[in-house]
């Protein structure tokens, strides 16, 4: 019987053949946190007189969530976490600016096919794009991996995903994954590693693979993943990382479900309050006035996302009493928007640009909403006080529905707008 | 090992952002943590909690962020027992290595009532709801354990 990627991955990691529903205690490649658990590690580690820790070259540190920080207490954590990093040795800090952990952890080639990466944080199945696998966890058992170097898990089944076809002009890989959550809905994938394959797999860029494999947790998945293929070779090519032959899953792997999507019928998708999958076609909602529109997060912040977005932007002015929050997920999607006059095309429609990160996306800083509020977000997740306040209420839709439907203060198709309609 | 208490009962997909909104993440004690229990949704199912130890969830319990916060937050709170028909992957692992009792039970999770009383005995795979008996599959003995001894953290008596 062959393995899934979960399987192989996970294998090399125990050093022995595992399969589905096996536990085994590993050493997961990367152990990564952020500025919103660093301060808990910290209190677990002093708690329990920790002096050293067992790899802090498998260790980077992101400050994503507050960074800036906008209160003291979040300023006193990120101190408390830079101390934290010098005192164990811990080399890779990326600090306030430097953008989202996992798409730094992609674009920098940090995170390499076919390795196993761990975080504070649910979106790390983001990482799964190059062909590796990666969860989220918490901060106990990530104080616990930093100290001791090995963590119980167990082997998840699989699940295919068949992606085949090919898309429509004016749909977009965020309006798969959101016709996936209506099919298969949010607790439809627990615990299981999403597999994504089909012959239209290898039209989706890696930036478009980091938003299908963004949302597998909202599936309620442990890993989301695209097998290695000629996609993420120029990925790393264009990086002069050398990658040698990564895993690839096995043609007889056992899946437990295998889904099938013709792209060819993905029309705009929105996910309206308060469940990411209570998705509906763009068409088929009534009238959506706005108040905010965000573009940015984990999910579509890269330099593709602020692209589409600028393409139906330009030369127009989004409609008056609606604000638009542009946060790119990293400093190199910024100074590349920058350098392609994407930033100054956004200013001049009337878009309000924010320190790359985490953005209004939590409900911490940079654009809560007030009471009643709505907003459509190119972000994952609409749930009850998502965006700072209990009765706001978020719609989730593609990069060029979030800017077509600033344009006209109302969710919007954004095939209503020839740009976005190559 | 055994929990007991008075049943809140929850919904299907009740997700982290509910349980503990993230502004809070910084609170590191979970008393304080406490304090913010599913504030969203008011001041009366943290009380509830307060007051009976033992929260029931639908499908899904614990969806969302990864903030152990929703565990840890309901520890502080005096929780001792969690019963769901599911629970996200990410909540049951932090249930699990910081040694909150855990009951995935379909069944059982659809026979309480907010306000009942249950008693369970994880190791058996029992549960007594107002005096009626009911089975699960218990856990793993080796996650068992873990929760006995408080998690990967604290150790202390099964």
């Amino acid at each position: 019987m062959g393995q899934t990627l979960a399987e192989k991955i996970m294998s090399r990691l125990a050093g022995r053949s595992v399969s589905a529903g096996d536990f085994v205690e590993i050493q997961p490649d990367w152990t990564f946190s952020l500025d919103d658990g660093i301060g808990l590690i910290d209190r677990y580690l002093t708690a329990n007189g920790v002096d050293r820790l067992a790899a802090p070259e498998r260790i980077a540190v992101f400050y994503d969530h507050y960074a800036p920080a906008d209160t003291p207490l979040h300023a006193h954590v990120q101190r408390v976490g830079r101390l934290l990093c010098a005192r164990f040795g811990i080399e890779r800090l990326y600090d306030v600016g430097e953008g989202i952990s996992h798409q730094i952890a992609v674009e920098s080639g940090l995170v390499r096919p076919g390795q196993m990466v761990t975080n504070t944080d649910s979106h790390t199945t983001t990482t799964g794009a190059v062909g590796a696998v990666g969860c989220g966890i918490g901060a106990a058992e990530m104080a616990y991996l930093w100290a001791h170097g090995r963590l119980w898990f167990r082997v998840p089944e699989s699940v295919r995903i068949s992606l085949n076809g090919r898309l429509a002009p004016g749909a977009a890989a965020k309006d798969v994954v959101l016709s996936i959550l209506k099919t298969v809905t949010a607790r439809g994938a627990i615990y299981r590693s999403v597999e994504y394959h089909g012959d239209g797999i290898g039209q989706f860029s890696l930036p478009e693979r980091m938003t299908l494999c963004n949302m597998g947790i909202e599936m309620g998945a442990k890993f989301a993943t695209v097998p290695f293929d000629a996609v993420t070779a120029e990925h790393y090519r264009n990086l002069g990382i050398e990658v040698g032959d990564p895993p690839r899953p096995d043609p007889d792997a056992r899946y437990v479900e295998d889904w099938a999507i013709d792209l060819a019928t993905v029309e705009p998708m929105v996910s309206v309050p308060n469940r990411v999958d209570d998705v509906h076609s763009i068409g088929s909602l009534p009238e959506v006035r706005i108040n905010q529109a965000l573009l940015g997060t984990c999910t579509n912040g890269r330099f593709e996302d602020l692209a589409v977005a600028a393409g139906i932007l330009k030369g127009r002015r989004i409609a008056p009493g609606v604000r638009m929050l542009v946060t790119p997920a990293s400093k190199a999607v910024y100074k590349r928007a920058l350098a392609a006059g994407i930033v100054e095309t956004l200013v001049e429609a009337g878009c309000t640009v924010t320190t790359p990160g985490c953005g209004a996306c939590a409900g911490i800083h940079q654009g809560v909403l007030a009471e009643d509020e709505v907003c459509i977000s190119s972000s994952s997740r609409n749930f009850v006080g998502r965006m700072g306040n209990w009765t706001a209420r978020i719609y989730l839709g593609s990069p060029a529905t979030v800017a077509a439907s600033a344009l006209a203060g109302r969710i919007t198709d954004p095939r209503s707008i020839p740009e976005a309609v190559p | 090992m055994r929990a007991e208490g008075v049943a809140t009962v929850v919904g299907d997909d009740v997700d982290t952002d509910v349980i503990f909104p993230a502004r809070y993440l910084a609170v590191l004690d979970p008393q304080d943590q406490a304090r913010h229990l599913f504030e969203p949704l008011g001041p009366e199912i943290n009380a509830k909690i307060r007051a009976g130890g033992v929260l029931v969830g639908g499908w899904n319990l614990g969806c969302g962020s990864s903030r152990e916060h929703a565990v840890t937050a309901l520890i502080g709170a005096g929780a001792r027992l969690v019963i769901a028909k599911s629970f996200s992957r990410i909540f049951f692992r932090n249930a699990i290595n910081n040694g909150l009792a855990l009951v995935i039970a379909p069944d059982l999770a659809a026979a309480i009532a907010d306000g009942d009383r249950v008693q369970a005995d994880l190791a058996a795979g029992t549960a007594a709801v107002n005096g009626v008996e009911h089975a699960f599959p218990p856990l793993p003995p080796e996650l068992l354990a873990l929760v006995s001894r408080g998690g990967l953290w604290s150790p202390r008596a099964a």
